[in-house]
């Protein structure tokens, strides 16, 4: 039986059918999921697709959170499930404080959309065990509010507790404090990242297939659960 | 019959991008001393009835919660009834 991972598509959703073919070409089975609804089908993990959630309204992810489907999401992640937020996902994270601080205008005001260098910092979360730590990878960045900012002591703490999971390489595109591209939580399970792996899948379409480990990580943090 | 004044402005430590922006047009549109420019949002919620109570305590929880990300954002809130 494969595993079940649900893609949560809300109105403005943009990279929730790319996401949905990472799980499978990763070997998980596809869950659409409905911001509306708040049941989460039977999913074993979920991920918050990237696009403009509600036209990004008010700011990004801001009213996403309190969309019907999180609260499930919330409660669960909680709980211990697996939960990718990539871009506006992983906005609609710090929107539900599953993670701390915020994503905020790049500091160019420019909308970023290029391939980006990343070092993997944290190999032990639910979604990057399949790198090793220190591991360098490409995949695209598309984002015009990426800018991660926390204060200082957030900050500190995440690099204390090796919560950093990816920095960014060669040039920090958004503004980020300290090179950030993607933070967890303390146990692991969520996962917050700005660039997107869902798009670095196959070689057809994708600058890599660096891509992949973030959801062959899940399958496998599953079947060890 | 009232109205909910909500101002967000990014707290003072968060850079603001668009703010430094705009300085820099006014700076080339000829406005001399320009040392800095914050850009805010502002809301207004018009009512039915009297905001108190409850009412007022839901209304300053959807500030901080929704209308406001405290992580980045401060707010202030001013109850007006009866506006003209």
């Amino acid at each position: 039986m494969s595993l079940r991972v649900g893609v949560v598509t809300f109105p403005g959703s943009l990279d929730d059918r790319d996401a949905a073919r990472a799980v499978r070409i990763a070997g998980g089975e596809a869950v659409s999921l409905w911001h509306g609804d708040d049941d989460l089908k039977k999913v074993d993990a979920v991920v918050l697709p990237g696009g403009f959630s509600y036209g990004d309204y008010l700011r990004c992810g801001a009213i996403a959170r309190f969309a019907p489907v999180m609260n499930s999401v919330v409660e669960r992640a909680n709980a211990g499930m697996p939960v990718l937020g990539i871009c506006n996902g992983f906005q609609i994270l710090c929107e539900s404080h599953l993670l701390p601080g915020a994503l905020t205008r790049n500091d160019s005001l420019h909308f970023m959309c290029r391939d980006q260098r990343l070092r993997i910092e944290n190999s032990t979360s639910s979604w990057t065990s399949d790198f090793m730590a220190g591991q360098e990878i490409v995949i695209p960045l598309k984002n015009g509010e990426g800018g991660y900012v926390a204060d200082e002591r957030t900050l500190d703490a995440l690099e204390a507790e090796g919560r950093v999971v990816a920095r960014y390489l060669d040039m920090n595109p958004n503004g980020s404090r300290r090179d950030i591209a993607g933070i967890c939580n303390e146990r692991g399970n969520v996962v917050g990242l700005m660039p997107h792996p869902e798009h670095a899948v196959e070689s057809l379409t994708g600058p890599t297939t660096d891509g992949i480990p973030f959801f062959t990580s899940v399958l496998k943090s599953l079947v060890n659960a | 019959m009232a109205r909910v004044v909500v101002d967000v402005m990014l707290k003072p430590e968060i850079l603001d991008p668009q703010g430094r922006a705009v300085a820099g047009s006014l700076r080339r549109l000829g406005l001399t001393g320009v040392t800095d420019v914050r850009q805010g949002k502002q809301f207004i919620i018009d009512l039915d009835g009297v905001v108190e109570g409850a009412r007022l305590e839901l209304i300053e929880t959807l500030a901080a919660e929704l209308l406001s990300n405290p992580v980045i954002e401060d707010y202030k809130l001013q109850v007006i009834e009866d506006p003209a």
